[in-house]
């Protein structure tokens, strides 16, 4: 039982938020621990660790992952971006995260980094999405708090306003 | 007077979670933090024997093993979030240890490894090895409590935690009346949980020869308590801090696990020491919510009103007592108050089992006691051939209601105020005649359920609530209450009441969203959907004692009496002429620094609250049910609440969604399943656990009905749980009409369904 | 940080077989939403892992030069959903593969994966067991294929044998051309679940559109592996179109199916919704295949 593991070490050099990084990293580690641990990006958040809950996504070249269910090296060569890296140079908010601000879109914010991550990838699909299309891409994510419906609210505006396009009434 | 009380004012912590530096316990503790993780039993009931600990000694990083048999057993605590009471009669029971060695129930707490890292902590407690002496165990509740059924703990007969009842009149002289027609019914409510996204953790540490526990909870001020009983320390040795936490539900309204992380971290001589619970643990060695099943006899008459009445419920209260009677005796207060009847009988039993133990959940026993109440209503009409919205608006409470023990008065005509206001947003008149007498296999219905809350604890418990306010040299205001933000925007609600009472602009207000014991006054924390209403008084009572500093202040500096002084939106105003005499940060400066008279601007004031308040409303649902596959598609939801003056419009609404959200998780899909052979829970994950997705909704519609509660300073009340309440027999009561078939257990999963649909004969099979 | 003893990544198909034969106890992770899981739950911990995620080569959808469709198994349900290809000769495994957890999981789980780990409710795999799919699988001794039929020994096990690593996913142009299929999943919520039961249904029509010229039928979680139920097939075949033959068409399942009691479902629960849901699916199919029904 206590037989040791071989201890690995990989050097992943990545994207981070447009920052190019390198870190050597314990080939057991997740994303998510790569990325909390080694480049204090708290707002990947655990919330059940696989792969169930969302609260853990990611972008990674421009597509969706839990990174809890990723493996740390595998962010090798990868264009990896965090929550954090939505921020303007002076902290100011996106367009995505005002709006879930102005949308009361949340509450205990501890889904919500994932929320606007997978966001994020919708709206710079730039397509136009139905309301029943929108609920599906952003299913990947539990919230107990919102019954999501701020959150829809806020995907959609954004969407609309990225459009530039008026909101359709409900 | 009232500048930002009732406006969507933005909340305040909405900043830091957007741009993700909100910190929750996890990100706060340092790398290299030590790891706590728990050996759970394996066994339903038994008796730990032995704890191998020899190979998981040997696992590299493993630092300490602490087992049962290391932990005092002489010592037992409450958990319950409750205030502490100096009357021994009314204390929560104390029945817990650190960790135990009569384990009651399968993931009951044995032992803990402390290691360097998490893959040596798991590795540690995959290489425990646990010996028990098995004992017969029982799950459910009415076997729990037949004679014979395996005693769970020491003086409680019958595994019965408490049993309580309610007489008035003469049950059994009503039904002796002639032409009376009896309507029975059974009715399950499941075992769920709260599934806040932010699993339960903690972490502790020593400084100054003190406990210092940063954990994710509701209750900072209580928790201090109970981790002080449990490590038998004098309570000033305990501080507890809250940092952001990621919903509790009424989870947090327990103490989890900070005792026992609190003692690894004594145990290893003060070294920070984390134990943050997986998805599995939150679901099994948590908490859940008290399944209860309900027996209701009506006796009616063919007008339609009640002759008697009698409820019988029976909580599964798991294995441990943790919040106990209070749940079901909640409920059961609820009964003859909602459908007032001059003859009732009711008993509630709160009894142990070998479930996972189940404590408070949002709703507190009402949600339980809507599903059996207002499927019932249902069945009584469909009985007596009523029309349900007409039983409802003939039966319900009455505006002047009293009741004799809380004292609790209803004002207004809430009920058809909110069902009104309900019918016309799911056009429900429209859609209740056209969904009559359908056939085929796709079929549609609408159904309603009514709800009764009641705010906060008063008279059961103490009610109070500290508040202290500092103001800064440029006006501005620094506030702490004990009430705890979870994510419901309770701060941003009490920011918007200091604002105005205190007399200045919102955004001068600050609030100290971080609670530490050692510094927070004394508050009980979120629950009983106490926080608006009973923080209100100590905020309203605290900003008077401000201003009448500020305004003393101001007339040393100004010359002005006081009676002709005025603060508003920051301002000294004379209110003779409605001069501006200086700004507030030009008076707080001037005080600070001055050199005759230095003063720092503070206020601080306990409210002890003794009223509380009704909070009621409703639920409609649209369904539509797919017959031959057993489905029901939610196409509709609308829920009404009267919970006073609403604070925070936008908060309230969305706050709505969220408790609509769990009812119809409560309704469809949502419960523990446990194996018969072993008392496992067998989907203890989000993926078995099935919590409704962002596609299992439709749009959800919150409304409100405002009525001035009179009791509060700020003319409000309760809305935290009350959204939970009454979703759930709404769906079952869409089903019933849309199919003809009463389905008397929650949720109304597929497979329920399909039984049901089979004996009604709907689909052969 | 995961419980494993050591990890191998492999850089290319050779790279592999040769970690493979080197590491006969290893497991190969493909994007790792199965295997993570399981070492994380204790069932794998301690194990060693080969990483095949690397092998850009693997991914992708493609026709060969005798118009089969080739799926390489890296593809991730994403990527074959929306892929032109699919949509255009098979477009019900991209709608069975959307319906896979949630959006993130589709992202990373692998076509690959989900055939390997040989579980029979994988929403990829009664579709391409109604399309009669084959599985490549590259050894040390070169390449060999296998119906997948054969390729699903029983639950949890494949013939993947010493070395060898599954490279692609082919199916036949003869079994997709003038073939228009439909999936249901049968599940408890509308997204990140299980499928309590998979049903997927493809049809050729004559040329007239009035009969069934070959029908094909296969469930996940109707029996321990995905299977075929060819006494319905048989029943439908060559038969003219009428609710009458998907009514038949339907209850003949029963004949064919086998599904067990679990705390997910009863026996008898799946097996009333594997009726309902063939002739959903069987009528739906039709409709595709421009019959009339």
């Amino acid at each position: 039982m206590a037989e040791g593991h071989v201890m690995q070490y990989k050097t992943v050099r990545f994207y981070l938020n447009g920052r190019d990084v390198e870190k050597t990293v314990d080939v057991r580690a997740s994303l998510t621990d790569l990325l909390r641990d080694d480049f204090s990006q708290t707002s990947v958040k655990k919330g059940c660790e696989v792969g169930e809950c969302g609260a853990c996504n990611v972008l990674i070249d421009g597509e969706a992952f839990n990174s809890c269910i990723y493996l740390a090296i595998w962010a090798d060569g990868k264009h990896i971006r965090t929550l954090e890296g939505l921020l303007g140079p002076n902290g100011e908010l996106s367009d995505i995260q005002q709006a879930f601000v102005d949308e009361a879109a949340i509450q205990c914010g501890f889904c919500t980094p994932g929320f606007i991550l997978s966001a994020v990838e919708i709206l710079e699909s730039g397509k136009e999405y139905t309301d029943d299309e929108l609920r599906k891409l952003l299913s990947g994510h539990l919230c107990r708090c919102t019954g999501y419906e701020n959150i829809l609210r806020a995907v959609k505006k954004t969407m609309y306003r990225r459009l530039g396009k008026p909101m359709p009434a409900d | 007077m009232s500048k930002s009380v009732g406006k969507s004012e933005i909340r305040v912590d909405a900043y830091e979670k957007a741009a993700g530096r909100a910190k929750y316990v996890e990100d706060l503790c340092g790398r290299n933090t030590l790891v706590a993780r728990i050996l759970h039993s394996t066994v339903a009931h038994g008796i730990v024997k032995s704890v191998d600990t020899s190979e998981a000694e040997k696992v590299p990083g493993v630092l300490k093993i602490l087992t049962c048999f290391d932990a005092p057993q002489d010592r037992p605590f409450p958990t319950a979030g409750h205030p502490w009471s100096t009357d021994p009669k009314h204390q929560d029971v104390a029945d817990r240890c650190l960790l135990n060695r009569h384990v009651r129930y399968y993931g009951d707490d044995v032992a803990v490894v402390i290691a360097e890292d998490e893959v040596a902590a798991a590795q540690g407690v995959r290489a425990l090895r646990a010996e028990y002496e098995a004992l017969p165990f029982v799950l459910d509740v009415q076997e729990a409590m037949a004679d014979g059924a395996p005693q769970l703990h020491q003086g409680y007969d019958h595994n019965i935690l408490a049993h309580t009842s309610i007489r008035n009149g003469d049950y059994q002289k009503a039904i002796a009346e002639p032409g009376l027609i009896r309507v029975e019914g059974w009715y399950d409510t499941p075992t769920v949980q709260h599934c806040h996204i932010e699993n339960f953790g903690c972490y502790a540490y020593e400084e100054a020869g003190r406990v210092v526990v940063v954990s994710s909870t509701q209750i900072p001020h209580i928790t201090k308590r109970v981790v002080a009983q449990a490590l038998g320390l004098p309570w000033g040795k305990v501080r507890v801090v809250k940092p952001y936490v990621g919903g509790g539900f009424g989870n947090k309204q327990d103490a989890l696990y900070e005792p026992l992380c609190a003692w690894c971290s004594v145990e290893m001589g003060g070294r920070p020491v984390k134990l943050i619970c997986s998805r599995e643990e939150t679901f099994v060695s948590n908490r859940v919510r008290h399944a209860i099943r309900s027996h209701i006899v009506s006796w009616v008459r063919p007008d339609g009103t009640y002759a008697a009445r009698k409820l019988e419920c029976f909580s599964n209260q798991g294995g441990y007592a943790s919040h106990g009677h209070g749940i079901c005796a909640k409920g059961m207060g609820a009964f003859p108050q909602l459908y007032p009847c001059p003859n009732v009988e009711c008993d509630a039993y709160t009894v142990y089992t070998n479930r996972p133990v189940a404590g408070a959940m949002r709703g507190y026993g009402i949600p339980q006691a809507m599903f059996a109440v207002e499927c019932h209503t249902d069945d009584v009409c469909r009985a007596i051939g009523a029309d349900p919205v007409e039983f409802r608006r003939k039966n319900l409470m009455p505006v002047g209601f009293v009741d004799g023990f809380s004292k609790n008065e209803l004002y207004a005509d809430t009920f058809n105020q909110c069902m009104d206001k309900g019918m016309a947003a799911m056009d429900y008149v429209r859609k209740y005649k056209a969904y009559q007498h359908q056939t085929g296999d796709v079929r549609r219905g609408v159904g309603l359920a009514v709800f009764w809350y009641n705010t906060a604890v008063w008279p059961i418990s103490m009610e109070s609530s500290s508040c202290r306010m500092v103001l800064n040299q440029d006006g501005s205001l620094q506030f702490q209450t004990g009430e705890t933000e979870i994510g419901q925007g309770c701060d941003t609600a009490y920011s918007q009441m200091v604002a105005d009472a205190v007399g200045v602009p919102f955004a001068d207000v600050h609030v100290i969203t971080r609670q530490d014991t050692d510094i927070t006054p004394y508050g009980t924390g979120a629950y009983a959907s106490r926080q608006t209403y009973i923080g209100g008084f100590s905020i309203m009572q605290t900003a008077q004692a401000l201003r009448e500093r500020i305004l003393n202040i101001a007339h040393e500096q100004t010359r002005m009496p006081v009676s002709n002084l005025d603060l508003q939106d920051g301002q000294i105003v004379r209110k003779t002429d409605g001069r501006v005499l200086k700004s507030l940060g030009e008076l707080a400066t001037e005080s600070l620094y001055s050199m005759e008279h230095s003063q720092h601007i503070t206020a601080e004031t306990t409210a002890q609250i003794k009223s509380n308040a009704y909070s009621f409303g409703c639920s409609f649902a649209e369904v539509e049910v797919d017959i031959p596959m057993c489905k029901v598609k939610l196409l509709n939801m609308v829920n009404v609440h009267d919970c006073g003056r609403l604070i925070n419009p936008a908060l309230a609404e969305a706050q709505v969604h969220g408790g609509m959200s769990m009812a119809i998780g409560y309704g469809l899909s949502e419960e523990e399943k446990f194996d018969p052979k072993t008392g496992r829970v067998l989907n203890d994950n989000l993926l078995d656990y099935k919590l409704s997705t962002m596609m299992d909704h439709p749009r959800l519609d919150a409304e409100f009905v405002e009525n001035y509660e009179p009791t509060n300073p700020f003319g409000t009340k309760s809305l935290g749980e009350p959204p939970t309440c009454s979703g759930a027999p709404a769906i079952r009561n869409a089903i019933f009409q849309a199919t003809g078939v009463a389905v008397d257990r929650c949720p109304a999963t597929p497979h329920v369904l399909f039984e049901a649909f089979r004996e009604a004969g709907l689909i052969q099979g | 940080m995961y419980d494993m003893k050591a990890l191998y990544e492999a850089a290319s198909v050779a790279d592999a077989v040769a970690l493979r034969t080197a590491h006969p106890e290893a497991q190969i992770i493909a994007g790792g939403s199965d295997v993570l899981v399981q070492m994380r739950a204790g069932k794998r911990a301690g194990k060693e892992l080969i990483s095949i995620y690397g092998i850009d080569a693997l991914r992708g959808v493609s026709l060969d030069g005798e118009e089969n469709l080739r799926i390489g198994s890296l593809t991730s349900f994403s990527h074959i959903t929306r892929d032109p290809l699919i949509q255009k000769y098979l477009n019900v495994l991209g709608e069975a593969v959307d319906q896979v957890g949630g959006p993130q999981i589709r992202n990373i789980g692998t076509i690959g994966g989900n055939t390997c780990n040989g579980v029979t409710s994988a929403d990829s795999a009664s579709t391409l067991h109604a399309y009669e799919a084959v599985i490549e699988l590259t050894g040390p001794d070169g390449v060999r294929r296998e119906p997948i039929r054969d390729f699903y020994i029983k639950a949890g096990q494949v013939d993947l044998r010493p070395g060898e690593i599954q490279t692609a996913i082919l199916i036949p142009k003869a079994s997709y051309e003038n073939t228009f299929g439909h999936y249901i999943k049968y599940a408890m919520r509308s997204a990140m679940d299980i499928a309590t039961l998979g049903t997927s249904v493809n049809v050729r029509l004559t040329a007239d559109k009035k009969r069934i010229d070959r029908c094909r039928i296969a469930f996940g979680v109707a029996g321990p592996v995905p299977l075929r139920a060819e006494h319905a097939e048989a029943a439908a075949n060559g038969k003219e179109i009428s609710a009458a033959l998907a009514d038949t068409f339907a209850k003949t399942v029963l004949e064919d199916i086998n599904p067990r009691d679990s705390w997910r479902a009863s026996r008898a629960f799946r097996q009333h919704i594997a009726v309902e849901s063939a002739r959903r699916a069987f009528v739906e199919s039709v409709r595709l295949a421009g019959g009339e029904l």
